[in-house]
């Protein structure tokens, strides 16, 4: 139906873009990932498998991917539980509000990642405002320290982050579940309760994997939230990349474990929608 | 979840109502305590809120540094919705019309940056721009910022073209005007709230990038970034000033952009973007 040249300059431009920009930056991560340092602490472009050696005998680094993909997981978990019943309750309940609640959920994504990761801090800090809250109303004596600089501080601030990432495609999922499946259920005799697991909850899965993966993927990938409010503790493997390619001055290593990372991303994307599309052709 | 097998419907309903309350109140929180303290005498922290004031305010409309990098991230978002359109909308044609090999690798590779971690798509710029010997600067953050980006703009435009009605076009191709006439006067301004709203949702999440900045930073400093150098120093009501003002100006974009959307007769994008990125 199409010209070549109509063809030609609608995949050309983009295609070119994104080998240079996108792919070619991907491949050239791989690279960097063999070289090495030379004692001069230039970069040696000769080939080994050293940094990957590294990555496997050096404890710190597994550890803490370890704790990071520990850290995701509890993210994921807790946006779950915050975003499912919240969709759930927009798409069956809400009736009429539907568009306003909508609205409000999306509103806090478009206030900066940055200005809300600080917000929690002011709020978790000693003399921040939960503590001088608990401490007027005497509840506690003394500003409770476990609350900033902490995983803890981290899992809830990614929560917060990611909790409407995860709500979005969950609420798609309710959303295009057709209404007459639910009435013919509950026709048939089915309590509200077997209707949602038999019925509505099935047919979200592919909105809960969705939002899983991305509340997981990105958190796993963070760097700014645990600066701002982990601590010692609270250190994530994106961290140690940052200090590799900043202070520590180790590109190669940096770049080995950033790869690895995109695998990671990679396969669990990959595995997520053969899991969704598995799911619905059963 | 074992108030919706247990319960009755009305008392699962109960339950719905007040864990939405608290989650809401979890989403708000932090923003409320934010624009109150813009307007606390002594500095954020510290209960209950005293001494009002406009202060920081002043000192924040003093500050030349800040209003440096407002004007540099205006700019890096800018360009970064011109090359993100230039680049997605030629592409969401492709995907939607044409048949080329490496097609299904290509929507992935596209689509990839919605779903990275910032700190990949950073780190590789980065090495690129190293290996290339250019200088990191603001144009390393457009590009950065421009690529990363024409995932939303392919992902917005497409969802466009998939609700477009093909036989306008057809007619416009019947009746013997040429595939650029009938891009021009047929599907463009079919394509236009989407083009607006793919820029104003572009534009919004440029201005707040940070992990790709991060890493593309040169001497100038977008705003993101001058905030994150002052976090690093501690903490200041000016912040909290300038980020109410800013949240105050996404309020009015988002408010702009669903408008445009409801006129187009659909609510969940944001969702279409994800579901489209999986």
């Amino acid at each position: 139906m199409f010209t070549r040249a109509y063809r030609t300059v609608i995949t050309m431009p983009p295609l070119l873009w994104v080998s240079l920009f996108l792919l070619a930056p991907y491949l050239l991560m791989f690279c960097y990932s063999f070289w090495s340092l030379s004692a001069s602490q230039t970069i040696v472009h000769s080939w080994s498998l050293e940094n990957y050696r590294q990555l496997l005998s050096v404890e710190v680094y597994w550890q803490t991917l370890l704790r990071s993909m520990w850290i995701a997981a509890r993210v994921m978990l807790f946006s779950l539980l915050l975003g499912y019943p919240l969709a759930y309750f927009l798409s069956f309940r809400a009736a009429a509000r539907k568009d306003l609640f909508y609205q409000l959920v999306i509103i806090p994504l478009w206030v900066s990642y940055l200005v809300r990761a600080y917000a929690w801090k002011t709020i978790l800090g000693s003399d921040g405002v939960l503590n001088t809250l608990l401490q007027y109303a005497h509840l506690t004596s003394h500003p409770l320290d476990f609350l900033l600089y902490s995983p803890f501080a981290v899992v809830l601030t990614l929560t917060h982050i990611y909790t409407p990432f995860t709500f979005l495609p969950i609420y798609a999922s309710l959303e295009h579940i057709p209404r007459n499946l639910v009435e013919a259920s509950h026709d048939l005799g089915a309590s509200p309760a077997q209707t949602f697991w038999r019925v509505i909850f099935p047919l979200s899965i592919p909105g809960v994997l969705a939002g899983a993966t991305f509340a997981f993927v990105l958190s796993l990938g963070d760097f700014l939230a645990p600066l701002l409010l982990g601590g010692p503790s609270g250190i994530m493997i994106s961290n140690i990349v940052v200090s590799l390619f900043g202070a520590a001055y180790n590109w190669p290593l940096g770049a080995a474990i950033s790869f690895c990372m995109l695998v990671l991303v990679v396969s669990l994307l990959f595995f997520s929608e053969r899991l969704e599309k598995k799911w619905i052709f059963s | 979840m074992d108030f919706l097998m247990s319960a009755g419907a009305l008392r699962s309903s109960r339950w719905l109502t007040l864990h939405a309350i608290l989650v809401f109140a979890f989403l708000y929180l932090p923003i409320a305590v934010l624009i109150v303290y813009s307007f606390n005498g002594p500095g954020v922290g510290g209960f209950p809120p005293r001494d009002l004031t406009l202060d920081w305010y002043r000192t924040l409309f003093a500050d030349g540094a800040i209003w440096e990098s407002v004007g540099n991230s205006l700019l890096v978002a800018a360009c970064a919705v011109a090359i993100a359109l230039g680049l997605g909308i030629p592409a969401a044609l492709a995907l939607d019309r044409a048949q080329f090999p490496g097609k299904a690798v290509f929507r992935r590779l596209v689509l990839l940056p919605l779903i990275l971690p910032g700190i990949i798509t950073g780190l590789s710029l980065l090495m690129l721009f190293n290996e290339g010997h250019i200088k990191l600067s603001l144009l390393t953050i457009v590009l950065g910022h421009g690529t990363a980006l024409i995932s939303v703009a392919t992902t917005e435009v497409f969802a466009g073209l998939q609700k477009l009605d093909r036989a306008q076009e057809e007619a416009s191709l019947d009746l013997g005007a040429n595939y650029w006439q009938t891009f021009l006067r047929i599907t463009l301004p079919n394509l236009k709230l989407s083009i607006i709203g793919a820029a104003l949702l572009i534009f919004t999440l440029s201005m707040d990038e940070i992990a790709v900045s991060f890493f593309l930073i040169g001497r100038n400093n977008t705003l993101p970034l001058e905030i994150w150098g002052r976090l690093r120093r501690g903490i200041t009501p000016e912040i909290n000033a300038i980020s109410t003002i800013i949240f105050v100006f996404s309020l009015t974009a988002i408010t702009l952009w669903y408008r445009l959307r409801k006129a187009e007769g659909t609510t969940e994008v944001a969702a279409e973007l994800i579901d489209t990125a999986g």
